[in-house]
């Protein structure tokens, strides 16, 4: 963990090396998911609540998946940007050091422009958490948190899990967009609004569920039966953190006894 | 220290044949070729020798280079080093050793050097005391005490390349492995690689192991030189006896003679 953050601060001091840059894509960045969230708004307007979720609800679900993603994309940049790390033979680098490969990866970049996408989605979370009627307690504040944290674990992983693609091939990376941007676009709307086939793959395969409705549904106070476990569902999320760093690890000596 | 017995390593490369229809066929059907990169290398190292690796492109240098320094798993064979499998006790062994890829950084870009090598320091967990040792040492004897503060782009060549094997010897490694060093560089900047690298080998006992191209590097720093070829060890000795055999010769053409006669 220390050494994560001195490979940020080192990081940091490059990136003030490119204000100008580091302004512009975090101005742009700021208004990518703005109009998104924009679309959003107007649709609501125009139908006023989709199977039983008023705007601010959804708003609530928008920012905490939009502040996870943000987040891991800040920190987990390393492992989006990973197959430059494969071509180039840094990676061999990151192999004779005396540490473990996964800091190193993530130590390896951190995209700072990202800052402006989390400003926004904190707006969104901030302006939702203020209009949607709920009575907020310490324990929906605590579940909001972890929605956040587990979520930022959740795309992290799916991130580990395209970097390791690139030990098999260094082009693959396209297809794992559909479940990072793809994930995001679905996840911020609750999931009952979609099919039975896509809850599922959305709560058992890839656990977005477990980070926005579900945890949702005791914040908002729709949940039946003890909102405990509500409160805790998104650690199961997290859990999917696990099999991706497994799955890493096979990926790392493959690199290693195939050398491409 | 070093002992390196039988390693084998073969790589799987994927067939391209010419003309669209074959590049169509490769989407779904991939042939492969197996390519020996290395057929069975042994050898041994003293503590304190400097040897030159060398050997055409191709030949498996830099293959052996990484099986040695723990990033790549051998097919076959045994490798010990310091006591160490390379491979298996991968962060373990590698504090106990510096590597210099000539062609790639291992310095952060756009900072002072002094940060990458605060870095360096927390990576691998140096103490204060020797940092701060190893530190003057190093840029004292490499001359790079005004080019701390100075950003990496902004280097020249010749002054990177002084950095880079500074960094590498930050921890006090007892082997250095230095991939084509002196790769690019100009004569000033050469000899004042070569000697350091003389330096550091004669005070502080670092075992030194250099591939390269030039062989005037080769003269003026190698005991001994290993020449392979095509994944054999073609020579192991001193570089005059293997003059001496050749009369003269140049290099190349030696490695070519050597060839023929192992039919390769």
């Amino acid at each position: 963990m220390n050494l994560y953050f001195r490979y940020l601060t080192i990081l940091f001091k490059s990136q003030l090396q490119y204000r100008t840059s580091f302004w512009l894509l975090a101005a742009g960045q700021f208004f990518i998911p703005f109009f998104v969230f924009a679309g959003v708004y107007f649709l609501f307007q125009r139908f006023g609540e989709i199977r039983g979720w008023t705007f601010y609800e959804v708003a609530l679900c928008f920012g905490v998946i939009h502040m996870a993603f943000s987040l891991s994309e800040c920190v987990a940049r390393g492992f989006d940007s990973f197959s430059a790390l494969v071509v180039s033979g840094d990676f061999d680098r990151l192999l004779v050091r005396p540490r473990g490969t996964v800091v190193q990866v993530l130590g390896s970049k951190f995209e700072f422009s990202r800052v402006g996408r989390l400003v926004q989605s904190l707006f969104v979370l901030i302006w939702a958490v203020t209009q949607v009627q709920v009575e907020w307690s310490a324990a929906k504040a605590v579940t909001l948190l972890l929605m956040v944290v587990c979520g930022v674990m959740i795309f992290t992983g799916i991130f580990i899990l395209a970097a390791t693609m690139c030990f098999w091939t260094i082009q693959g990376l396209e297809a794992a967009n559909i479940f990072t941007d793809g994930g995001r676009e679905m996840a911020q709307y609750p999931l009952t609004i979609y099919e039975k086939g896509i809850r599922i793959f959305f709560t058992f395969v890839i656990p977005f569920g477990c980070v926005n409705y579900l945890p949702l549904l005791y914040v908002l106070d729709k949940q039946e039966g003890s909102g405990f476990l509500y409160m805790l569902i998104p650690l199961a999320g997290a859990l999917f953190l696990l099999p991706c760093l497994w799955i890493w690890r096979i990926g790392v000596r493959r690199y290693r006894s195939t050398g491409s | 220290m070093i002992q390196l017995e039988g390693i084998r390593k073969t790589f799987k490369v994927a067939k391209r044949s010419a003309g669209l229809r074959q590049a169509l066929k490769a989407l779904f059907v991939r042939e492969y070729s197996q390519v020996n990169a290395l057929e069975g290398i042994s050898f041994s190292i003293r503590e304190g020798e400097i040897v030159g690796y060398i050997g055409p492109n191709g030949a498996g240098k830099s293959t052996t280079i990484k099986i040695m320094s723990g990033i790549l798993l051998p097919d076959g064979g045994t490798c010990s080093i310091l006591g160490y499998t390379p491979w298996e006790e991968r962060v373990a062994y590698v504090r106990n050793i510096g590597v210099v890829f000539g062609q790639r950084t291992q310095l952060w870009w756009d900072v002072p050097v002094l940060d990458s090598f605060e870095l360096l320091k927390d990576i691998y967990l140096i103490p204060p005391g020797e940092y701060r040792s190893n530190l003057a040492l190093l840029t004292e004897t490499l001359g790079i005490g005004d080019l701390l503060q100075t950003p990496v782009r902004q280097l020249s060549l010749g002054q990177r390349m002084r950095c880079e094997i500074a960094a590498s010897l930050l921890h006090g490694p007892r082997i250095l492995f230095l991939d084509e060093p002196t790769i690019g560089l100009d004569a000033v900047s050469k000899l004042a690689v070569r000697q350091f690298v003389k330096t550091i080998n004669r005070e502080k006992g670092v075992t030194v192991i250099l591939t390269t191209h030039d062989m005037s590097d080769i003269e003026a720093l190698a005991d001994r030189i290993l020449l392979i070829g095509k994944g054999r060890l073609l020579y192991d000795g001193k570089l005059e006896e293997l003059r001496g055999r050749f009369e003269s010769l140049p290099m190349d053409d030696i490695i070519v003679r050597l060839y023929r006669e192992f039919r390769l």
